[in-house]
């Protein structure tokens, strides 16, 4: 769109993704890429390392069910009023993906120390739980700095071959516009390379707005930028649409079962080709 | 279910959110998990008793969420003490007040896989008042050793440790937790419900105090401010809840 500007084609944007990549991905109400989930599925991508920000549902539960996950590191994977997310539970039951279980500040504040450069952070809580005892790369320390004994978590950072999300709004210079949730921009300090879906892209520069600025990403920390509408349904999108809970309801009762679960990817597959807009749409 | 008739004066639910309300006494900030309904519903009723000193988080709430640093703004206020109340549950809690989220068998490769800790490994430790809200009280759920700790009641007295449980409440009655003894203690017992009831459903050992209350029916005039105002405001985060236990008209039939 104009020089130097990531603005880009949804297919361009997940084809760069290479097997085996770490992912920091959005949680569910704050702006999952679902339709750029769908697009990497189509590549079927191996043994990507999943880092939820710090839980997910929907898109977790997609990429393992289609064979894209090799580890998945997360503080929940859940359908929310719909349950349990099915593929996710049965690759746990059949051993098929390696689990990095925590808790959600554990995963903020690992990719916060990523966003820092730093090599990790320290952490309250967690001391005597079996989520630590699992956690080798966790250490614990007495903290140098307190005269009494203290033990205190060490979290080493998290820094993600990737983040990607679905955001409200761009620009044409692709700045990216996040409104409250904050996370993602951290995630997208924190990753080598950053995918972005957006609603709409504008003219102005959403950086030179002292209203949109604060919550913007500004350009340079951003990959590949392309608009997919309704990008994260049925999940929600905040302050642009509400979770579709019969498409939800729909995913969780096909996904019972390997084949339901393929079913549904076809069916999937089939509604958006017939659709111009969203086929265009990217 | 909410008529007013002899035998059937208030629902559980009504019960149990009286019953939680009482534990939230004297908080100045309760945070509330978007998934329950009970201690939501709590902690609105309780800011009613109180609407001057109290404030309601709701996670994920449009109304009721004053927070604009992502995901991390929860703990961060946990941490620094600006957070009286959080519930936590679990598919498991045990005896000493240890709580399960992962699931049942061995670690990781699970019989019954659950969706995971979420914030309960910072949250436990760090509110002060954290209150175990679990309806379904058997011997699946209330066992004598959890199979995986998402997070400990109890630590050592060298851990930074300024929160923890102060309550069990389930659908047959009311345990407090003794820091101390690291045990649970039997408060009272629901109306309806009897002492050999919950002995028979609960896995673990707990201390009984020689006379155990019955859990105190809920007030009439928080029951009419449940019913009416309250009702409306419990709606926006639970829409599902409140038009099943008050018929509140859903979104799409008011428009």
């Amino acid at each position: 769109m104009t020089e130097n500007s990531p603005v880009t084609t949804l297919e361009a944007m997940v084809a760069e993704v290479p097997d085996g990549a770490k992912i920091a991905i959005a949680t569910t109400r704050h702006g999952v890429a679902i339709r750029a989930t769908h697009a990497l599925i189509e590549r079927r991508v191996k043994n990507l390392h999943l880092v939820a920000v710090p839980t997910s549902g929907l898109q977790a539960d997609l990429l393992i069910g289609a064979g894209c996950v090799g580890t998945m590191e997360s503080a929940g994977v859940t359908m929310d009023e719909h349950g349990q997310a099915p593929r996710f539970v049965a690759a746990v039951k059949a051993g098929n993906i390696k689990l990095k279980d925590t808790t959600c500040p554990a995963l903020v504040s690992a990719v916060q120390a990523g966003e820092k450069g730093i090599p990790f952070i320290p952490m309250r809580g967690l001391i005597g739980s079996d989520l630590l005892a699992n956690r080798p790369d966790y250490k614990t320390i007495d903290n140098p700095v307190a005269e009494d004994s203290d033990p205190i978590v060490l979290l080493p950072a998290i820094t993600p071959d990737y983040a990607m999300f679905h955001a409200p709004l761009a620009d044409r210079y692709g700045n990216v516009w996040i409104g409250k949730a904050r996370e993602l921009m951290t995630m997208a300090h924190a990753a080598k390379r950053t995918l972005i879906t957006v609603e709409e892209i504008v003219d102005d520069n959403l950086m030179n707005d002292e209203l949109t600025a604060p919550a913007t990403i500004p350009a340079h920390y951003i990959t590949a930028c392309s608009k997919a509408e309704q990008g994260a349904w049925p999940l929600p999108l905040p302050g642009r649409y509400q979770a579709d809970g019969d498409e939800l309801a729909r995913y969780v009762s096909m996904a019972q079962t390997e084949d339901g679960f393929e079913r549904y990817l076809q069916e999937h597959h089939d509604a958006t080709s017939r659709t111009p807009g969203v086929a265009a749409a990217g | 279910m909410n008529e007013n008739t002899e035998t059937t004066p208030y629902s559980s639910e009504e019960l149990l959110i009286c019953v939680v309300a009482r534990l939230l006494d004297g908080i100045d900030h309760i945070a509330v998990g978007v998934s329950s309904p009970i201690p939501g519903s709590a902690a609105l009723l309780q800011r009613s008793l109180a609407p001057d000193v109290t404030r309601v988080t709701v996670l994920n709430s449009r109304e009721l969420q004053a927070l604009n640093d992502g995901v991390s703004e929860l703990f961060d206020m946990a941490a620094q003490g600006r957070i009286g109340a959080f519930f936590l549950s679990g598919g498991q809690i045990d005896g000493a007040g240890n709580i399960n989220l992962i699931g049942v068998g061995d670690y990781p490769q699970m019989k019954v896989r659950w969706s995971g800790s979420f914030g309960s490994a910072l949250l436990y430790y760090l509110v002060p008042r954290v209150i175990l809200f679990r309806e379904e009280h058997t011997r699946r759920t209330m066992v004598d050793k959890v199979d995986f700790i998402s997070a400990p009641g109890n630590s050592d007295d060298n851990v930074y440790r300024p929160g923890g449980p102060h309550a069990l409440v389930t659908n047959r009655c009311v345990f407090s937790y003794q820091k101390a003894a690291g045990r649970f203690r039997l408060e009272s017992i629901h109306p309806g419900h009897t002492l050999e009831e919950v002995l028979d459903h609960t896995g673990f050992a707990f201390d009984t105090p020689e006379h155990v209350p019955q859990t105190p029916a809920p007030e009439p005039d928080r029951l009419t401010l449940l019913r009416n105002r309250l009702s409306h405001e419990i709606a926006d985060p639970y829409p599902a809840f409140a038009t099943r236990v008050w018929g509140v008209a859903t979104a799409a039939e008011r428009s």
